[in-house]
């Protein structure tokens, strides 16, 4: 029913262009009497996007459309509605913004098709943290949970296998990724933290949080049991049944007594938590923390003894799209991949997943802070120009070899995950 | 043309249809709009409710899964609650809390429009004032009352200035207070209009009939006035108690995300994409709203009054 409904949609939408295009023909048409030659101008090359609002900027569609004459057509929901609308309606997008977890749920769904690799120009400059779960400069890093080169490949184009090995069937073409930990507020707490336990500390207690979304929840309270030393987890990213329970169970204690000040799911919500003082400590992501900072409001995403908590998202297309279409989608992604995305998204705190075009769209010294973990040489500025950071500051969490390298674990779907969602409404209705 | 149109007419005079046929006729629009976008989807997910699920698909196989799910533990854990009793236990809770301010406020407010307002215009003028808090969105309405009310919000610094507290009060917000305080914020008004619409149609003359028996205003008031504003009183009860009962974005708002409500459990089954279980917990919600509608029609024969 959504297939049909989706497909009438388009239907019309395309009409209604035609319509538009047979006006403008007239316009022009009558213009022909007054000597203007009549130029039938080439179908426009519209990709609509379904993802998060995080990568939705509009810096990126406007930039796209001028380099490529591509328009794009940003659909944004929230991190669960994007997979739902997959599920349900493939109809409804061209191309796809998701995190690699989720293609645990949308690879056997079938709605979705690999890109070529071959086709992707830059595809073998893609950093090997994707490809073989090591750093440029050949370190290993962790890859409990969801980690990116578990799923990159499938068996074929139709397949709904995951390949262990290479081929050139990319589940998702990589565009961002980062390293997740605890923000805190240093003027409030008034002491170093080092340690995921303090995020159950009773010395908090009312002044903490975690995310909403029960597969990445859980997984900061397992890098919190670990960091007790209660127990030490074979995967926290797929965890047994016993391991949910006792898992579940430390995080109730701390929610009857009133560890948590509140549950965010959105990212205003974090930012708002944060910046009001009602929580000191919490999970959050980058551009959050940077949001908090830019309103002068002292925050810090702390390092953490443990590593970090990494995420990682891509694009692949709709299983409806082919033919010029899906051409145009090739050329998007190609120049996504192509530098500019990468620098802005760079700037704002996340890492491009092809390092070296990027490079070449940034300043060195921004290069310098934002990579290699040196005190910034002048001013940093976001995109948009406001300061994120006077001269002479450095980066927390220091280089991206530093950062990207303690990585413990990639958000995941276990395979128990209705059990885990059952235990999660268990929680919150202790 | 006036004489080629006379016998038409009376060819349709002919055509008349029994009275029973022309009450259905009229009957049909809204019987076809109420069939298409009430019964069909809601038949649909009673059946969804008992179909299997995935991680990524519904299976359209006969499973009781969704069900026994969403019960499980409850005879295993008794005396203790399981997560759907203790969830509809706090919703129930949250529910009456609501219902009963809303009332006292509602009917208060209905009052003293119906009764101590004499011109209509004003009535009027004053009703319609009581609407424009829904002007804005309910979220806006809701997100409102967070700054008020955080740590470092207006209400605390208030109190704190003024020295009545030594540190900041934490359960204004995020707790049960803070998410009953924004419900009835929101959902007062349901309550006003049913019943001032029964408060105006009582008749001036009994009120004036029981002063002249000697009544004093409370009498007047338990004996005439709240009897006769039954119909409106449990109408408004019947807005209020089903919104609230199937609310999770106030709760979840206001509460934090940390306190479960039966809307939330559904919720969150439908972003993990367990459409069936979604559907089952959504088919024990309505059975459980349309029981507690069941009891309040008891109370009063709501086709009768309207």
């Amino acid at each position: 029913m959504a297939d049909g409904m989706a497909k009438s949609k388009n239907l019309r939408r395309r009409d209604l262009m035609k319509g538009v295009g047979g006006l403008a023909g007239l316009a022009a048409g009558s213009g022909a009497i007054t000597g203007f030659p009549y130029v039938h101008s080439a179908e426009p090359k519209v990709l609509r996007y379904l993802g998060t609002a995080v990568n939705e900027g509009d810096a990126i569609s406007k930039k796209c459309f001028e380099d490529t004459g591509i328009k794009i057509e940003y659909i944004t929901a929230t991190t669960d509605d994007v997979t739902k609308r997959v599920i349900t309606q493939p109809n409804s997008f061209d191309v796809l913004d998701t995190e690699y977890f989720s293609l645990k749920k949308l690879i056997p769904s079938g709605n979705i098709q690999p890109l070529n690799a071959r086709k992707i120009r830059e595809f073998d400059n893609i950093t090997p943290v994707f490809t073989k779960g090591e750093l440029p400069n050949g370190k290993k890093i962790g890859g409990q949970g969801t980690a990116p080169w578990k799923v990159l490949y499938l068996e074929g184009p139709g397949s709904t296998q995951f390949s262990k090995t290479p081929t050139d069937y990319v589940t998702l073409i990589p565009t961002v990724y980062n390293a997740d930990t605890l923000g805190i507020r240093p003027d409030l707490i008034k002491r170093p933290i080092n340690s995921w336990k303090e995020l159950l500390n009773p010395e908090f207690k009312g002044k903490a949080a975690i995310l909403n979304i029960p597969s990445i929840g859980i997984m900061d309270a397992a890098m919190v049991v670990e960091a007790t030393g209660q127990y030490t987890y074979p995967d926290k990213g797929n965890m047994t049944r016993a391991e949910i329970d006792l898992t579940m169970k430390i995080l109730t204690e701390a929610k009857k007594s009133g560890q948590f000040r509140a549950f965010w799911k959105d990212f205003n919500e974090s930012v708002n938590l944060m910046a009001s003082g009602e929580t000191v400590i919490q999970s959050m992501w980058s551009p959050a923390v940077t949001k908090v900072r830019s309103q002068g409001i002292p925050c810090v995403f702390q390092p953490l003894q443990e590593g970090y908590r990494s995420w990682a998202s891509g694009f692949c297309v709709s299983k409806a799209t082919s033919g010029a279409k899906l051409d145009t989608a090739y050329e998007f992604v190609n120049w996504f991949l192509s530098g500019w995305a990468g620098a802005y998204l760079n700037r704002q705190g996340y890492y491009s997943a092809v390092l070296s075009t990027a490079q070449k769209n940034m300043e060195p010294y921004e290069w310098a802070y934002w990579m290699e973990g040196k005190p910034a040489a002048q001013d940093i500025r976001a995109p948009d120009g406001s300061v994120l950071e006077k001269a002479g500051a450095v980066r927390d969490g220091g280089s991206y070899d530093e950062r990207m390298g303690s990585v413990a674990c990639w958000n995941a779907v276990m395979d128990e995950n209705d059990y885990m969602v059952r235990k999660w409404n268990e929680f919150i209705a202790a | 043309m006036v004489s080629v149109s006379r016998p038409a007419g009376r060819r349709f005079a002919r055509l008349r249809l029994s009275g029973e046929a022309v009450a259905w006729l009229q009957a049909l629009p809204m019987g076809l709009v109420f069939g298409l976008f009430f019964l069909l989807p809601l038949a649909l997910v009673v059946m969804v409710s008992f179909w299997d699920y995935n991680e990524y698909e519904m299976i359209p196989a006969f499973s009781g899964r969704g069900y026994s799910d969403t019960f499980e533990g409850c005879l295993a854990q008794l005396p203790d609650l399981c997560t759907i009793l203790r969830t509809y236990a706090k919703t129930v809770k949250l529910c009456f809390l609501v219902w009963l301010f809303t009332l006292g406020i509602g009917f208060t407010v209905a009052y003293f429009l119906a009764f101590h307002v004499k011109s209509k215009t004003w009535q009027i003028g004053l009703t319609l004032l009581c609407t424009i808090p829904f002007w804005t969105s309910n979220v806006i309405r809701m997100i409102a009352w967070i700054p008020l009310l955080g740590r470092n919000g207006l209400v605390n610094q208030a109190l704190t200035g003024l020295r009545l507290t030594p540190q900041p009060v934490e359960w204004l917000l995020f707790s049960e207070f803070s998410v009953v305080l924004s419900l009835v914020h929101l959902f007062t008004f349901f309550m006003v209009v049913p019943i001032f619409n029964s408060m105006i149609r009582i008749d001036r003359s009994l009120i004036e009939a029981a002063y002249d028996g000697g009544a004093t205003a409370l009498q007047t008031l338990v004996n005439v006035v709240i009897p006769l504003s039954k119909p409106g009183i449990v109408i408004g009860s019947i807005f209020v108690i089903t919104i609230v009962m199937g609310d999770f974005i106030t709760v979840g708002v206001m509460g934090g995300q940390q306190i479960a409500s039966a809307g939330k459990i559904i919720e969150t089954r439908l972003n993990a994409l367990q459409f069936p279980a979604a559907a089952a917990n959504a088919v024990i919600l309505l059975g459980f709203t349309l029981m507690i509608i069941f009891l309040l029609s008891k109370l009063v024969d709501i086709r009768k009054e309207l």
